[in-house]
């Protein structure tokens, strides 16, 4: 099957007076691993079920394919999804759930047989054709959800948040059998979750959407390494952010803020007026440099989660507290409370954010 | 396609349902030129019988309310706060007064209770007295309650095993215990429960017609009502006012628990805990259950024996138990009147069809689609409830008078169709309530997923929301059959032959002399089988739909 590309162009859509999408755009490409990423409200179950065909935009355009689809039947799309809470019918056996869609599709029945077989060996679950869905476990039910829609080959794989009902460790194992399910079928798919750690670790590129607007699309690095603006810094992955005026003091300058007063780093290009500073955690090191070039910090230990590859401290910082990670070694001990440190933080790690 | 659909359900509520009622409420309040009048409302008042009727019809349904009450609140306390055995036996007294219409029971409560009736002729000769159970009123009021007091235990128990045991945990936490938690914390909760339970008796009481024509209580509104458009004529306006008034009631019976169930639905909080923790009787509290549970299912059976007796009885009056034994009724029945058995497969069996054709398309209209104006399908639909079952027959009389049936050489309101008709209207708030239940039940996604796969709108709901609501649908349909089966006050004021009228009109016909009343009998456990088969064909269905959903 070709692999196609979905583009939204400029969508909106309204519940009444509530805007659940706001001038979406946004391409697909063909055999991407797309994740659309926000937390709930955010509007990314509402566009995931607008291109499969269940909710209808009022403004903005969708294409699959070469083929604009505003107003096509959700069951002439070939666009298969797979439900949050599975939706398997719990009157058919797992054998007729699977072979539902290739029955409407009218193929003769040997190999609707075939392919039966064949999409419950991919999801590993040869054998099971018989049961009912209530006797499966909630694993094996998102399987059996996965091997219904792989069976029609669609065009366009959606995934509403298809780990949110498993444990952890199930989780894990799925994200993993979804990418190579992904790598061997090459299928253009697109993922709803609002997990970020998810969406970091098995998709090529992602939007992020909060209240119905697309903050920022791009591949997991670029989100984390430049984040758009504050959201984005703060829902992908830990962020420190602080907010204050930066004024001209002699040669160089100085930042007011809940940090106290601090020497501007000169390797930190940025006008005096207002500014907003982020850097993640793990950027800053417990190192007693002065290199005028980086941000030096001086405060007070107030407390720290152990998390076994680092320690994830608190550190007062005039009226803030900082989030520093130190990584951890064997041997290493962990910094007291009340310890006094010195924090610096590299220019390059350092973002100058809009607000 | 679904625009055409709900009209087509809108054209056959507005012709059999609204237009009926509407013509009720228009010659109650028309003066002789078609102006508006409240001269027949004033009559009413003035005519001393139906001021008394008035205030009886309140009365016994008051009372019925309390005295079911009575019945039926510690035995729903029993089953869910105590782990004893009982428990199981209190789940078939809810069920089986429910099977036996309260008429064909009445007659039987009379030999049984009446003034020279099995249990005071025993009273006479040991103790010296007697009770007036079924003296005037208190007949009506002891029949009806005995009757419909599982209702309040149905709705009850359902409401206490909602209540989550965290609820009374978190209490018990800050210190509430004993009659004071129970007064806090499960009443309150249980509260809406029992409000419904008691709403619904009481219309049911207030509606009734054939208990009090049966036990010849006419001083009642819905006797009067009866009485005045068959005796009087059809023109007499007080009995239009009196059904009015029927309907006013009912329908503030059924708003004020609507009312008060609003925003109280506790049932879908707080799940995950089980219901409230569970005791072991004390053996003092154990004797005091049983013996309750005992005396009320003693009452309970009283009717369903007594009909049984009548029925193989060959003589019964003045004795505590019938002189010898025979099977002479039922030949007479099978002889004389096998026809209205058939009558009521065919009349319930169609209605009981047409309900559940027409409850599922409503249920699908309101939960799956946004078609303007949807909800007053189910509006109009589900106000059936709150008409009673004379003032919709009266309605067809008045709207319908004079329309002649093609083919047919007969007045549409004297033939079966239109008994068939009020059935169908009046049973269709039940067959809606299974099909809305069950389609509830089922996640949208279930038939997305459908479409997702390439099966049509209509491929998607034959395939996928048809099998999987089969379970409510066909509850439903028992639910519609079974009820319309012993349904009487339409039936009375629409049957006009004998050769037309279904099994409920027989038994009434039959009951009216003394002679008749064994082949009565003969006929009410023939339609008591019927009903208690249907009765656990629906619970088994309900059953297994529920297991698939689980």
């Amino acid at each position: 099957m070709d692999k196609v590309r979905v583009e939204a162009r400029r969508i909106g859509l309204a519940y009444g007076a509530t805007k659940v999408l706001r001038d979406v755009s946004l391409a697909v490409e063909p055999g991407e691993f797309f994740a659309l990423l926000g937390p709930s409200g955010s509007g990314k179950s509402t566009l995931l079920r607008l291109i499969a065909g269940f909710n209808r935009q009022d403004a903005g355009e969708l294409f699959i394919g070469d083929r604009e689809v505003t107003g096509l039947e959700p069951w002439k799309r070939n666009v298969g999804m797979v439900f949050q809470n599975y939706a398997l019918w719990p009157h058919m056996t797992v054998a007729r759930n699977v072979a539902f869609g290739l029955e409407e599709r009218h193929l003769p029945r040997d190999e609707i047989r075939r392919k039966v077989d064949a999409a419950l060996e991919l999801v590993g679950l040869t054998g099971y054709g018989e049961r009912r869905p209530g006797q499966l476990s909630g694993g094996q039910q998102q399987r059996v959800a996965l091997a219904r829609t792989l069976a029609i080959e669609p065009q366009v794989l959606l995934l509403d948040e298809p780990l949110s009902n498993l444990d952890a460790k199930l989780r894990v194992q799925m994200r993993r059998e979804l990418q190579r399910l992904h790598r061997r079928l090459g299928v253009t798919t697109i993922f709803v979750t609002h997990d970020q750690e998810e969406a970091l670790t098995i998709c090529d590129r992602i939007a992020v959407l909060d209240q119905g607007v697309i903050q920022q699309i791009g591949t997991p690095v670029e989100l984390f390494d430049r984040p758009a603006n504050r959201f984005v810094a703060q829902f992908v992955g830990s962020v420190n952010l602080f907010a204050g005026t930066l004024e001209r003091a002699g040669s160089g300058m100085r930042l007011h803020s809940p940090l106290g007063e601090t020497p501007w780093p000169t390797g930190v290009e940025a006008a005096p007026g207002p500014v907003e500073i982020g850097f993640r955690p793990h950027a800053v090191e417990f190192v007693a440099a002065s290199d005028p070039s980086y941000l030096h910090l001086d405060g007070v230990v107030e407390g720290g989660e152990f998390l076994g590859e680092f320690v994830r401290y608190d550190v007062k910082v005039g009226a803030a507290l900082v989030v520093a990670d130190r990584p951890h070694l064997r041997g290493l001990a962990p910094i007291e409370r009340g310890t006094r440190v010195r924090l610096s933080v590299a220019p390059h790690e350092i973002s100058v954010i809009s607000q | 396609m679904t625009v055409a659909i709900a009209l087509a359900i809108a054209a056959f509520l507005v012709a059999f349902l609204v237009v009926p009622v509407a013509s009720v409420v228009y010659t109650a309040f028309a003066s002789g030129d078609g102006g508006f009048t409240l001269s027949h409302v004033m009559a009413f008042f003035q005519i001393s019988l139906m001021r008394e009727s008035f205030w009886n019809s309140l009365y016994v349904a008051g009372a019925s309310v309390v005295a079911a009450s009575i019945l039926a609140v510690p035995l729903a306390y029993f089953t869910v706060r105590f782990r004893f055995r009982g428990a199981a036996l209190i789940q078939t007294l809810g069920v089986l007064p429910l099977i036996m219409p309260p008429f064909v029971g009445a007659v039987a409560m009379q030999l049984l209770f009446g003034r020279s009736g099995s249990v005071n002729l025993l009273l006479q000769e040991h103790a010296g007295f007697t009770i007036p159970f079924m003296q005037g009123l208190n007949g009506v009021i002891f029949v009806e309650s005995v009757h419909y007091f599982p209702f309040i235990l149905l709705n009850l128990v359902v409401a206490l095993r909602n209540i989550d045991a965290s609820m009374e945990e978190s209490a018990q936490n800050l210190g509430a215990h004993g009659a004071r938690l129970f007064r806090r914390i499960v009443f309150p909760l249980a509260m809406p429960g029992y409000v419904a339970g008691a709403s619904l008796v009481f219309v049911k009481v207030f509606d009734d017609l054939g208990t009090p024509l049966v036990l010849g209580q006419t001083n009642m509104l819905a006797p009067q009502a009866y009485l005045r458009i068959t005796s009087v004529g059809i023109e007499d306006p007080i009995g239009y006012v009196i059904s009015v008034i029927m309907v006013v009631f009912s329908v503030c019976a059924l708003w004020a628990s609507a009312r008060i169930l609003k925003g109280r639905d506790y049932a879908t909080l707080q799940r995950g805990g089980g219901g409230l923790h569970r005791r072991r009787l004390k053996p003092w509290q154990a004797v005091a259950a049983y013996a309750w549970i005992a005396l009320v299912l003693l009452l309970v059976l009283a009717p369903h024996l007594g009909i049984l007796m009548m029925s193989l009885s060959k003589v019964w009056s003045f004795s505590v138990l019938p002189e010898g034994f025979t099977l002479d009724h039922y030949a007479t029945v099978f002889t004389q009147s096998p026809h209205m058995i058939g009558n009521t497969l065919l009349y319930c069996g169609i209605a009981a069809t047409l309900d559940v054709a027409i409850g599922a398309a409503i249920a699908y209209i309101i939960l799956r689609t946004r078609l303007p104006g949807r909800e007053w399908l189910d509006f109009t639909a589900s106000a059936a409830l709150a008409i009673p079952g004379v003032v919709l027959a009266i309605g067809y009389l008045r709207a319908f008078k004079g329309l002649e049936l093609p083919f047919a050489d007969s007045a549409f309101t004297a033939s079966w169709i239109a008994l068939t008709l009020a059935y169908a209207v009046r049973r269709l708030p039940y067959a809606l309530r299974s099909c809305m239940a069950a389609l509830q039940q089922m996640h949208v996604s279930l038939e997305e997923a459908a479409e997702n796969l390439g099966a049509s709108k209509a491929r998607s709901v034959r395939r996928v929301v048809i099998p999987l609501m089969m379970g409510g649908i066909l509850a439903g349909f028992v639910t519609s059959f079974i009820t319309a089966a012993v349904e009487l006050s339409a039936t009375i004021v629409l049957s006009s032959s004998a050769s037309t009228a279904p099994m409920s009109y027989g038994i009434y016909l039959y009951m009216q002399s003394i002679a008749g009343r064994g082949p009565g009998a003969a006929l009410g456990v023939i339609a008591v089988a019927i009903v208690g088969v249907g009765t656990y064909i629906s619970y088994r269905l309900t059953d297994r739909s529920a297991e698939w959903t689980r």
